[in-house]
């Protein structure tokens, strides 16, 4: 039997491109159910506790699915909880937004409705990927985000358009918050690649659409679009805030304290 | 907090075709949140398909002093039951 040959040098660079994009889903799916699940026990009511842990329970489980998938592609023998807990920090691609703290109640709502609006439009071009797994994870996952975003855009109109108190907050969390859009829908070569491939859609539809949205329901929340920034985050390729260490640091404690602990 | 919002009472339907039942309560501050909450609460094992909710000051209940005088009355009246009539096989689900 001859051996298969070598793949080429594009076909080499290609799958770590596709490798490397589905390892971003994961990890922005990943970083914000990490946080969102820093709420439990501390919720400001019952059932806003049973509701935040199952957006976080939802964005979990898309990176479970996610993460197995990366590791396939990438082809080293990783599994979903290698790459989920023996990462450090610069391996980890999760967009900025996404490992940023709870801050208040206003705080988590703004990040969890930018980020929702941005899944939404993500999955929704990725239904039609010429990658039929990541097209199927897509879909199933795009139901979870439309809850996701029902429960945070209530929110943020509940906020915006409710007391001098609650306005003044989620206006202050979207000031802070807004600069690290800036990278939602910046593409970069790994982009480029997955475009070419037929894998990702081309990001300026969904970031005209993700624009809108946000529009329209800011003005239903009687809030202000801050100033566009043009800061540049690279969360997408391992340069992060100083917060993801130490949510890391948290999240990872267990299984590197004890290496292969099963329940 | 708990004491500004205000409690619904939440009715699910487990499948279509069957009526919606009572199972419980949530508090929220207005009914698209009590929808949600009733969602992450009640519905967490796939148990409905609808969701009904209503503020719980909006249901008007029976006096249990006067269930003698509402309810005593039918006591008596046992030939309002079918158990005088035999069913024929081919009638289901009654």
């Amino acid at each position: 039997m001859s051996a298969a040959p070598a793949p080429s040098l594009a076909e080499v660079a290609r799958r770590q491109a596709h490798c490397r994009y589905v390892l971003r889903l994961a990890d922005t799916a990943l970083v914000l159910g990490q946080r969102l699940s820093e709420w439990i026990g501390h919720a400001p009511e019952l059932e806003e506790d049973l509701g935040l842990a199952n957006l976080a329970l939802d964005l979990i489980g898309q990176a479970r699915l996610l993460l197995s998938y990366a590791g396939e592609l990438e082809g080293r023998g990783r599994d979903e909880d290698a790459l989920a807990f023996l990462r450090d920090a610069p391996e980890f691609s999760n967009l900025t937004l996404a490992e940023q703290p709870n801050g208040d109640f206003a705080h988590t709502i703004v990040r969890q409705w930018l980020l929702d609006c941005w899944q939404l439009e993500i999955y929704a071009a990725l239904t039609d990927s010429a990658d039929s797994r990541l097209a199927a994870i897509a879909a199933k996952a795009l139901k979870e985000t439309r809850y996701h975003h029902r429960f945070s855009s209530g929110w943020l109109v509940r906020l915006g358009d409710g007391t001098e108190e609650s306005h003044r907050r989620v206006q202050a969390a979207l000031d802070e918050l807004w600069r690290f859009t800036t990278e939602l829908f910046a593409p970069d070569a790994v982009d480029q690649a997955m475009q070419a491939a037929g894998i990702a859609a081309p990001l300026a539809q969904p970031a005209a659409r993700w624009s809108a949205r946000v529009d329209a329901e800011l003005t239903a929340a009687t809030l202000q679009r801050p100033a566009t920034q043009p800061y540049p985050w690279h969360g997408k390729s391992g340069v992060h805030t100083e917060h993801l260490g130490h949510m890391l640091g948290e999240m990872q404690h267990l299984p590197r304290a004890y290496p292969g602990a099963r329940w | 907090m708990t004491d500004d919002w205000p409690l619904f009472e939440v009715f699910i339907r487990s499948r279509s075709g069957l009526e919606h039942k009572h199972v419980g309560s949530v508090h929220a501050a207005d009914a698209r949140m009590a929808i949600e909450h009733a969602r992450d609460v009640y519905t967490r094992r796939a148990e409905g398909v609808s969701l009904w909710v209503v503020r719980s000051t909006d249901i008007t209940a029976s006096d249990p002093g006067e269930a003698e005088a509402l309810f005593e009355p039918a006591r008596d009246k046992v030939y309002r039951h079918p158990t005088f009539y035999s069913i024929p096989d081919e009638v289901k689900n009654l």
